[in-house]
């Protein structure tokens, strides 16, 4: 009997390949697509991934490569599990990573759940990342590794499943460049092609948060003071919400030199600003950390971090301090260290683990 | 494939589609043109018109054709609203989207409306409908038969109460009409909705009962068709198939549904024999549900998963009503009956039809218990919290 793998189909070119390739290595594979609109929502975003638009190409790419594929419901889990965190983690001046919590409750968590039901022994999605599950017959762990094309490598932003989800897994475009799935799709003739690649968080348009934090998510607006790192007031804002650690545009302060988002304070509603140095931290804090490649860390482990998706990995050290958290010192200050976002920590090409962003540390 | 699902809709029968093909190519004309041509359309239509009044026990004079149920059920609660401009409608919690989205949309234009209980069986709760009565009450909606659970309503009941009170009365009979016996000469309603493709008619093509002497407006404006009712040139095809499928079903009704009756009966001892927490949903008493619906739950079981199961193994059923995304979501019917979410996503409906036989029944059966067993066996996985 074929083994049985659940693929979670977007509508975008990766997931439509990706089914393709394991159709063609002998799996029986069955595609899912989660919906995550309403009605009403998602007719204004007909190209988003997962919208109307997407799950008409997941049915005529199914249709193509002989795979049943279903649509699942599963707009209030998404609000409440994905989006709900997203307007929290900004209500207390963090900056989340929905990426992260959609990969680790939803597509390995709900589907994963939903394989179990149907029999099927993996979950496989479009990722660029790749599994090694060499070592699991020996009782070992499954792997997580960067996937071959590092310009699209998205381990990052899959650093908290849990070794059950892992050993569950398939990313069948590992060891695939972008460009190759691109050509392999044209040559399967899958209508997903030359679709343009989604860069943005799904349910963001246009990628203006703040826009949708206000219409969407009902934030209103509520008026606070910008200071300096003195606690010298220098200008007003329209709630800590709308702003992230790092960022220059949209400040309304005039100074000598640029100012910087250094710091967000839900309590006193205040946004901290400074110069580019002032941003500067030569370690952060993180908490909740999740091993991959090792059960627990001893000491000060030495290893290179990423703390944003589109940062090159540093070296560092990481070590465990008491509940639940690690400290994380740079070997170079690095610029920006923004709280909610993860730190993901890599040895070779392998996840060590990772954790989520508390604060940065000056030295 | 083998197929269970026809509550959501059915094959057209081969003698109906022969009927029909000549209306495509031949006798094309329009109903209304003068000329020869379009006289042999409007004598079918005629013909389909006599014909389903008769089966159904109305004058030919009190059917509408429209493009199907929820067209039908749109016309008679909005029209009749249309023609009051303002009151209070009454309806139940386990009613089509067809029927509920219309008067949802009129509340919003300053109707008032109640939605009235339920049972668990899915009977509409007398007490209920009496208490939410108000002076300037106009209509009540009510359907015959439910399409996820089968249940029959007291309709002989709705209708005199009803009437005695000065109400006007429509029947969404889309699921009763070709399946159980609908009389219209001993059923007081003023209007009844049926749908053809529920009785092995063609898509697309429906019908408004609406009685002699009651006026109704329009939603559409346009050409004299229908009364000024329905404007459009008809499909002529359509209710020449409507007709000629009502005439099958009508005619072999009562051996038909008993054998669907014990079909069904079969399925659902075998599975209350194999199977722990097994829970009918739906009427049990055989009168008060459709003869070929069978809605179960297999608690601790998730639905979708089962009916994904099912279907990659050729079986077709369906969680409740077929919904226009196609996609999967825990039925409002049950929640409105059993007031649980939990129930209403563990189970299925499995509706029969002209094709099963005995050897469907038992694979499916065969299939259920199978799988039902095995994902009780599973666990859902771990995710951090």
């Amino acid at each position: 009997m074929k083994t049985k793998v659940l693929i979670g189909m977007s509508g975008g070119v990766d997931s439509s390949v990706a089914a393709a390739l394991l159709v063609k290595e002998g799996y029986d594979v069955i595609g899912l697509t989660m919906k995550t609109w309403t009605e009403d929502c998602s007719t204004t975003h007909q190209e988003k991934c997962c919208g109307p638009k997407a799950i008409t190409d997941v049915r005529s790419v199914a249709d193509q490569i002989g795979i049943p594929c279903y649509t699942l419901s599963h707009e209030e889990e998404f609000g409440k599990t994905v989006i709900g965190y997203f307007v929290e983690e900004y209500k207390k001046g963090r900056t989340p990573n929905p990426c992260v919590v959609c990969n680790d409750k939803l597509k390995f968590g709900t589907i994963l759940s939903k394989a179990r039901e149907l029999g099927a022994e993996f979950v496989a999605t479009g990722h660029y990342a790749l599994v090694d599950h060499s070592r699991e017959a020996s009782g070992g762990r499954a792997l997580l590794q960067r996937g071959k094309d590092k310009s699209k490598d998205q381990s990052y932003f899959l650093f908290n499943l849990k070794q059950e989800q892992l050993k569950a897994t398939l990313f069948p475009l590992g060891n695939y460049r972008k460009e190759e799935t691109r050509k392999l799709a044209k040559e399967l003739n899958l209508r997903t092609h030359d679709k343009p690649d989604s860069q943005e968080i799904c349910f963001v348009p246009d990628n203006r948060y703040a826009n949708y934090l206000k219409d969407q998510a009902g934030v209103p607006a509520h008026r606070g003071d910008i200071v300096d790192k003195d606690g010298k007031k220098l200008g007003e804002h329209d709630g800590i919400e709308f702003y992230t650690v790092g960022q220059r545009r949209g400040l309304r302060v005039a100074g000598k030199s640029a100012y910087y988002v250094t710091g967000l304070d839900p309590q006193s509603n205040t946004v901290t600003v400074g110069s580019d140095e002032d941003l500067h931290c030569a370690g952060l804090v993180a908490s909740r950390p999740n091993w991959i490649s090792v059960e627990n860390i001893a000491g000060s482990v030495p290893c290179e971090v990423k703390i944003r998706y589109n940062a090159e990995p540093v070296a560092a050290t990481v070590e465990a301090m008491p509940e639940n958290r690690v400290r994380v010192v740079f070997a170079e200050p690095q610029r920006a260290v923004t709280p909610g976002q993860a730190v993901v920590f890599y040895q070779g090409e392998s996840v060590l683990g990772g954790a989520w962003i508390e604060e940065g540390m000056q030295r | 494939m083998m197929y269970f699902d026809h509550n959501a809709t059915t094959p057209l029968v081969p003698e109906v589609l022969a009927k029909m093909q000549p209306y495509f190519t031949e006798d094309f004309g329009n109903p209304s043109s003068i000329h020869a041509a379009g006289r042999r359309s409007r004598l079918a239509i005629d013909r389909s018109r006599e014909s389903i009044a008769a089966l159904l026990g109305a004058d030919p004079s009190e059917i509408l054709f429209t493009s199907g149920a929820t067209e039908a059920n749109n016309l008679a609660i909005k029209g009749m609203a249309l023609q009051k401009g303002g009151g209070h409608l009454i309806t139940s919690a386990v009613e089509h989207p067809s029927v509920l989205e219309p008067l949802r949309h009129l509340e919003k234009l300053g109707f008032a409306l109640s939605v009235i209980c339920v049972d668990k069986q899915g009977s509409i709760l007398w007490e209920a409908a009496e208490s939410a009565l108000q002076a300037d009450t106009f209509l009540i909606s009510m359907q015959y038969a439910n399409n996820e659970v089968g249940t029959i309503q007291d309709v002989e009941a709705i209708c005199r109460w009803a009437k005695g009170k000065g109400l006007l009365v429509h029947i969404d009979a889309a699921q009763a009409v070709g399946k159980v016996p609908v009389s219209l000469k001993t059923l007081p309603a003023d209007f009844v909705t049926f749908s053809a493709h529920k009785f092995y008619g063609p898509k697309g093509v429906g019908g408004l009962f609406v009685r002699r002497g009651v006026r109704l407006a329009g939603l559409l404006e346009g050409g004299s068709h229908e009364k000024r009712l329905r404007p459009g040139t008809e499909n002529v095809a359509g209710i020449v198939g409507m007709a000629a499928a009502l005439e099958i079903a009508v005619g072999d009704m009562t051996e038909e549904s008993a054998r669907l009756e014990k079909l069904r009966d079969a399925l659902a001892s075998r599975l209350s024999g194999a199977l722990e927490d097994v829970e009918l949903n739906g009427d049990p008493r055989p009168r008060r549900r459709l003869p070929n619906t069978l809605n179960v739950c297999f608690h601790g079981v998730d639905a979708q998963s089962l009916l994904m199961s099912l279907d990659m193994e050729g079986h077709c059923v369906s969680t409740g009503a077929a919904c226009s995304s196609g996609s999967l979501e825990p039925s409002p019917v049950l929640i409105a009956m059993k007031g649980s979410k939990e129930l209403a996503k563990s189970s299925i409906r499995i509706s029969l039809g002209r094709s099963n036989t005995q050897e469907h029944i038992e694979k499916l059966g065969e299939a259920l218990v199978r799988h039902v067993k095995r994902m009780r066996s599973v666990r859902p996985a771990e995710v951090s919290a």
